[in-house]
């Protein structure tokens, strides 16, 4: 055995790129003069945070389904129709636990909603992966088209077993009201949502980096024929990944439904649009990118809703339009795409 | 000597487009066996339908006597086949071991077979942790064929490995397929440098618009410069 030549000349040092992840700071930077009032400002910026963190549980399931097999499923919205409506369900017979003035007890309904929720949705979305995704592998027209008429028909369904008005999901009682920390208002369910947001995103991060599961999702965004040939059988890889993601969807439509304490079958219908600009905003397939997507589209459409009311509407459209002109990837996007 | 791979009139379409036209050949178990030819003979298309990744449309491949034909890439991976594509294809987002881990399927990465690893490949050691997409395009060459061979398999498909390299990185790699070779692995290596080809070759089949139009000795092809000349429109003493 010969020892050989090219022990290789130093790397360059991997560049990281800060910039944006400042981005959320620099915005909050800008809104906290025009917004004036302290307390106004830290009761927004951690509105915002918990809608982040619900919208990236939401997403995080979406990019990765893209990022690992270019699938574009615009019927991702309802998995978080099905998850709100699991949690009335789960709600419903047990109201005496949501009633009761026991965190413990008020905290089980709802890890029992999200738990029953996730399992419903991971097990609807093995069907839906199956029936709707599978026949159209690698065909993006037909993705969209195939996946949007999944949404129209789950929408409907819900329309017929529960009917076409909203229904109204309360919180429990521990966690109505808010935190005061002087006068700015820390909403005890916002709380809530950051903390499970939170876990989300540590439990997806260390998968994804210290796990072999984790190894070949990664590698699978980047080059899934050579994931393949190393002999891995990436469809079935892509099937846990899909149901993961209609799971956390599902999870996300809970937390969801808590936060606007309804629940309406076109709730998920009205999130894919918000969903899809997080998506493109942080770079798709990417996790990373997605929180930081999902933070700047709630921190946007807050301040933007108090400041300018009118803005609001299309803040979130002018924010993808500013990353994509600054980043046309998106914010961090998965390698190579 | 048994063939450990065979193909018998291999077919390939890629859309409308007619590549393999009846490949015939095969490669001897413990042997290097070269497959040369022009650009777009179809050597890199043999060795995809060879891997399953793309499918062949007529004709019949077997390894060690069981026909491959028709499996999924992960079976005929499973069944003991490694690939190195022309891209390298390592995984940029991962560092050297991360993909090095993925490629040992079954376990733990092997410290005595990383070791002889590192033996030819240094660089590799040296960067282990750092990320594959920092490395220079050499090392990623090293890398890609490491994570063939960091478990044992029973053949090697190579397409191009010293492709747009440095003669120094060359030299390198010239002395892992020596050491793979000395390791009893059968190798079926593209390549268009005829002095590698020459130094490590056994066998060699040569192709032609889709087809094998000779089949013999490497020895016997680097001897004969007309032989060259007719097959492959090349000198070897321009290669030297």
């Amino acid at each position: 055995m010969s020892a050989t030549t090219d022990t290789g000349a130093a790397l360059p040092r991997p560049k990281i790129d800060f910039a944006p992840a400042l981005a959320p700071f620099l915005i909050a930077l800008i809104a906290a003069p025009l917004i004036g009032s302290t307390s106004t400002f830290i009761t927004l910026t951690f509105a915002s945070l918990a809608m982040g963190l619900m919208l990236f549980t939401m997403a995080s399931g979406f990019t990765l389904v893209f990022g690992l097999m270019d699938v574009l499923n615009f019927g991702h919205g309802a998995f978080i129709s099905i998850g709100a409506y699991m949690a009335t369900l789960v709600f419903a017979p047990l109201i005496l636990w949501s009633q009761a003035d026991s965190l413990a007890l008020n905290l089980g309904v709802i890890l029992l909603a999200i738990v029953v929720a996730a399992a419903v949705c991971g097990a609807l979305g093995l069907v839906f992966e199956k029936l709707l995704i599978q026949p159209v592998y690698g065909q993006h027209l037909k993705q969209i088209l195939v996946t949007t008429g999944g949404l129209i028909v789950v929408e409907q369904l819900l329309y017929a077993l529960f009917g076409p008005d909203t229904i109204p999901l309360g919180l429990p009682t521990s966690l109505r009201g808010a935190f005061h920390i002087g006068d700015a208002a820390i909403e005890k369910f916002r709380l809530l949502a950051v903390v499970v947001g939170l876990v989300i995103f540590v439990g997806l991060t260390l998968t994804l980096n210290y796990t072999k599961i984790g190894l070949l999702i990664r590698a699978g965004v980047e080059n899934r024929e050579m994931v393949e040939a190393l002999g891995y059988r990436i469809n079935r890889l892509f099937l846990a990944v899909f149901m993961a993601g209609s799971a956390l969807a599902g999870l996300g439509g809970v937390l969801w439904a808590l936060y606007r304490e309804q629940v309406h079958a076109s709730v998920g219908q009205s999130l894919t649009v918000l969903i899809f600009i997080v998506v493109i905003t942080g770079g798709l397939g990417s996790i990373g990118g997605c929180l930081l997507g999902a933070t700047l589209v709630a921190l946007v459409a807050n301040y933007a809703g108090f400041l300018a009311p009118k803005f609001a509407l299309v803040s979130n459209i002018a924010l993808m339009v500013a990353v994509l002109l600054w980043r046309p990837r998106g914010l961090y996007p998965a390698g190579g795409r | 000597m048994t063939a450990l791979l065979s193909l018998s009139g291999v077919h390939t379409h890629i859309g409308r487009y007619h590549i393999l036209q009846g490949v015939d050949f095969e490669a001897a178990e413990g042997k290097t066996t070269m497959l040369l030819g022009r650009n777009g003979a179809g050597k890199t298309t043999t060795l995809r339908t060879i891997m399953g990744l793309w499918r062949a449309s007529a004709g019949s491949v077997a390894f060690a006597g069981q026909p491959i034909a028709g499996l999924p890439t992960p079976s005929i991976a499973r069944a003991g086949i490694a690939y190195v594509p022309e891209t390298m294809a390592v995984f940029s987002g991962l560092t050297v071991r991360e993909n090095l881990i993925l490629a040992a399927r079954d376990g733990a990465l092997d410290d005595s077979r990383l070791q002889w690893i590192f033996g030819f490949f240094p660089a590799l050691k040296k960067f282990w942790l750092s990320r594959a997409g920092s490395l220079s395009g050499g090392q990623k060459q090293m890398l890609s064929i490491a994570r063939a061979i960091v478990e044992p398999r029973r053949l090697l498909l190579i397409d191009e490995p010293t492709k747009g390299l440095a003669p120094a990185i060359v030299g390198a790699l010239i002395d892992c397929l020596k050491e793979i070779k000395r390791a009893g692995v059968t190798v079926l290596l593209v390549e268009q440098n005829f002095r590698v080809a020459q130094e490590v070759g056994d066998d060699v089949r040569v192709m032609d618009n889709g087809r094998i139009v000779h089949r013999g000795s490497m020895a016997s092809l680097a001897a004969d410069a007309t032989l060259q000349n007719r097959l492959l429109g090349l000198s070897l003493d321009a290669h030297q």
